[in-house]
């Protein structure tokens, strides 16, 4: 069982959930994850680890209220418990001085981003981040991020904060200069679509993959996504990908393949606490 | 045939009742039918049936406890060689274990001996384990952690769990690893619950933490912990169980079509997650009404049965070979074709089409023959030129094998691994290139027994003792 110390809202329909894990707090590194399940009857699900605090043996994930059980999850308050948390899992990102590196993070993917920008700014390298999300009051940890780069840029969809469009629009112009490699973490869509801006240009591109997962240890393929010719599971080959080989399109189909399971689930959750979100957090 | 010889045959339920649910299909022995086929047994003087079982169950006493009626006496008997009667009565291939050595099989049927170790093994459940004082008298272990040693156990299926029964009565502090949130191994994920009900999984497990094991689940050995780690935290040894559970697939086109899954992921929904009471449990599953479960060993055969279970209309298993060289138990083959699975044999998949969302909806297929025998001995399958059909399906089971667990190993340089990915041991000892570190199971093997895996298992653990003497 493990401890939430903290359940708290940053942004409409995302929150940040830290947990007791000493020995996961210990071995985590930038872009790894966890697998968590809330209790019995509940599906194990893949999050990032955002952050982590040596001193109290907790860990961070930052989520987005999506489906059944990420709405489950806003619901638990501190003090009580997680039945399972499997980790660290996943490769750790390549952290080294690249030179100058654009971190680009869509929507919640910006809480995967975070530990990566902590860790290349560490490592010497020039950080220009971009964050990118619908509106105004979906972004969170933006001072933070802020703060850690040496270039910071912000736009939304509608235009309500920072340049009105897509990250991709930015990056365009940005791209001029000499970048010697690009993270971006967001929806499958602006990946790809950051990938498109990006290959032509040969710029080294590294992509964080969201595959439905179910065990996070390599032993059931449903995580598996095309990278050239091979098969890989993001859950042990990754979760992160060089993007110019990354077959996005089968990854969306894949993506949705439990979309009419996910919808029942979520409509009986719903039905049961009335559609509300939860009023504890 | 004299009426004694006739060997008395499993009591299960109707092939049409079961398929509705996941309750077990075998109902085993009452006491006479146990009695009646216990008194079958020759009573050998050099009896061949031990030298089938690779935990050396000495099935002759067993049996003539059950033949005088003492079923306590019976199963502590099995016990003393094996923690787990009730699962190896169940899954163990006895046709190609002890049964097949048994005297008895040449004049005809061997004697039932996984039915009669099932039998003892249900039997002491139902009458004594809502006793105290009986589990405390004859479950508690004088020799609990007597020699104060600690040794590190990874993973938790067949192999791990002999391995740390054994030690825990030698004395040691055995703790066990694993990675899923439950134990047992494939016993947990893979087996489905109509062939080893999850009950007398967890009642065999609760045996092996009663001898003192510890069981700490949710540990990824590799990520969380290293074996350097185990090492530092006064872990002695160390026994590496972690099977063979990575998936192999065939690269063929479509194959990451939606609804087209890996044994392994199609059966861990089901079993570990309990998919098939979606929407009580979380985990989805998404089977169609024409499946087809593509191998043909137990793996196979289970997912072909669990899909029926799910509903499916039509569930077929294609199989590259012939019925002869099909791998999977006889009974369960039988068990499968009586519930409506059928088998297109000589027949290999080759592409697989998708509809507009993405999921499969036809497989293409060629026809084979059989050539001359290959390395396994069995006849190689031969494409025929220009045989291909298709074949409406909407949902693939891709059961042609599993390979060991990379995970560990490949976080783990000094250890040796051979080309299809075994970790490399000591034939003897069982011990890897690392002092100390000991492996056993499908790890070693690749997939193969329960059985097999628990022998394995044993056999480590004495090392481990004798290891640990002489330091
Ligand atoms: C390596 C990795 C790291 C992730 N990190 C974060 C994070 O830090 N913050 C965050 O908000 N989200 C993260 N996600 C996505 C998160 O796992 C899904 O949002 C979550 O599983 C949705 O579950 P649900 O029941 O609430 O929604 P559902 O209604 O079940 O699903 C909503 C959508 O989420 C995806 N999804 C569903 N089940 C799974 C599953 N078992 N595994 C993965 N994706 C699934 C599907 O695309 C689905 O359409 C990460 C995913 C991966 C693979
Ligand atoms: C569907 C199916 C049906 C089968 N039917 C039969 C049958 O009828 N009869 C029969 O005799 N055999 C059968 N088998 C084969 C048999 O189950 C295996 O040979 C046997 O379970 C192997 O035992 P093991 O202990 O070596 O490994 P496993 O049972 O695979 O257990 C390994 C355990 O280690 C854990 N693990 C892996 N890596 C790590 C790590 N890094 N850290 C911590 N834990 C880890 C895994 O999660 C798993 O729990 C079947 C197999 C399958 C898949
Ligand atoms: S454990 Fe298996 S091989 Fe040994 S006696 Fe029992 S059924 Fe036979
Ligand atoms: S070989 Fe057969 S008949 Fe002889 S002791 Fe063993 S079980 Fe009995
Ligand atoms: S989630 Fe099972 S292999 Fe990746």
């Amino acid at each position: 069982m493990f401890e939430i110390l903290v359940n708290r809202e940053l942004a409409p329909g995302i929150k940040l959930l830290e947990v007791k894990s000493p020995d996961i707090t210990k071995k985590v590194k930038p872009g790894q994850f966890i697998v968590l399940r809330i209790n019995e009857k509940g599906e194990r699900i893949p999050l990032t680890v955002a952050d982590k605090h040596p001193e109290r043996g907790s860990l961070d994930i930052i989520y987005q209220e999506v489906g059944k059980t990420t709405r489950e999850l806003g619901c638990l308050g501190k003090g009580e418990f997680l039945l399972d948390l499997v980790g660290p899992l996943g490769k750790p990102g390549e952290i080294a001085k690249y030179g100058t590196i654009i971190l680009i993070g869509g929507g919640v993917g910006i809480a995967t981003l975070f530990p990566y920008i902590k860790a290349f700014k560490k490592a010497g390298n020039k950080i220009i981040s971009i964050l990118g999300a619908r509106t105004k009051e979906l972004f969170f940890l933006e001072k933070e991020i802020e703060n850690l780069s040496d270039e910071f840029y912000i736009t939304t969809d509608d235009g309500s904060y920072g340049k009105k469009g897509f990250v991709t629009d930015l990056l365009k112009d940005l791209t001029e200069k000499k970048i010697d490699l690009v993270l971006a973490v967001g929806p499958l869509v602006m990946m790809k679509a950051v990938r498109q801006i990006t290959k032509p240009l040969k710029i080294l591109t590294w992509v964080s993959l969201n595959t439905i997962m179910l065990d996070g240890t390599g032993m059931c393929g449903s995580c598996r996504v095309t990278v050239g010719d091979e098969v890989k599971f993001a859950c042990v080959d990754g979760p992160e990908f060089q993007a110019d080989k990354v077959d996005f399109d089968e990854l969306i189909f894949r993506n949705q393949r439990f979309s009419k399971e996910e919808a029942i689930s979520l409509n009986i959750y719903n039905e049961k606490c009335g559609n509300k979100r939860c009023p504890k957090n | 045939m004299s009426k004694e010889l006739v060997r008395k045959s499993m009591p299960q339920r109707k092939a049409k009742e079961r398929i509705g649910d996941f309750q077990e299909v075998n109902l085993g022995y009452t006491e006479e039918q146990a009695i009646l086929e216990a008194k079958r047994c020759l009573q050998c003087k050099k009896p061949l049936c031990i030298k089938g079982c690779p935990v050396e169950i000495d099935i002759p006493k067993m049996i003539e406890y059950i033949a005088k009626g003492d079923f306590i006496g019976a199963i502590k008997n099995a016990k003393e060689k094996n923690a787990l009667p009730a699962i190896c009565g169940r899954v163990c291939p006895q046709e190609t274990q002890c049964e097949k050595l048994c005297i008895l099989k040449h004049k005809g049927q061997p004697v039932a001996i996984g039915n009669l170790e099932r039998f003892i093994a249900d039997w002491e459940a139902s009458h004594t384990t809502n006793s105290k004082e009986y589990n405390n008298k004859e479950q508690s272990e004088p020799n609990r952690g007597a020699k104060g040693i600690k040794i590190a156990v990874i993973g938790s299926g067949p192999a791990g769990l002999t391995c740390a029964a054994d030690l825990a009565r030698m004395g040691y502090e055995v703790t066990i690893f694993e990675s899923l949130s439950e134990p047992g191994g494939v016993l947990r994920y893979g087996i489905p619950p109509f062939r080893l009900s999850r009950g007398v999984v967890d009642r065999e497990i609760e045996y092996i933490k009663n001898l003192g094991v510890d069981i700490k689940v949710n540990m990824l050995i590799g990520q969380i912990k290293s074996l350097n780690n185990l090492f530092a935290e006064d872990y002695k040894s160390i026994f590496i169980g972690t099977g063979a559970g990575l998936p192999r697939f065939m690269n063929i086109p479509g194959e990451n079509l939606n609804n087209v899954y890996s044994a392994n992921e199609f059966l861990t929904r089901i079993n570990l997650m309990k998919a098939f009471k979606f929407p009580e449990y979380d985990t989805p599953i998404a089977c169609g009404k024409k499946v087809a479960a593509i191998g043909a060993g137990n793996v196979a055969i289970d997912s072909a049965r669990c899909a029926l279970r799910l509903g499916a209309q039509e569930v077929s298993i294609i199989y590259r070979r012939s019925e002869q060289e099909m791998p999977a138990r006889d009974e369960e083959i039988l068990h499968a074709k009586e519930e409506g699975v059928k088998l297109f044999l000589l027949t290999l998949p080759v592409e697989y089409y998708s509809d507009e969302k993405g999921c499969v909806k036809k497989a293409r297929c060629i026809k084979m023959e059989l050539g001359e025998p290959d390395g396994s001995g069995r006849r190689r399958p031969i494409p025929i030129e220009n045989s291909d059909f298709e074949m409406d399906i909407d949902t693939v089971v891709v059961a042609i094998g599993q390979s060991p667990n990379p995970l560990l190993l490949h976080s783990t340089p000094e250890l040796k691994v051979a080309k299809y990915g075994n970790l490399v041991v000591d034939e003897e000892s069982l011990e890897t290139g690392i002092k100390g570190v000991f492996a056993g199971g499908d790890i070693i093997s690749g997939a193969a027994t329960v059985i097999e895996a628990m022998g394995a298992g044993k056999r480590a653990a004495s090392s481990i003792d004798n290891f640990l003497a002489k330091k």
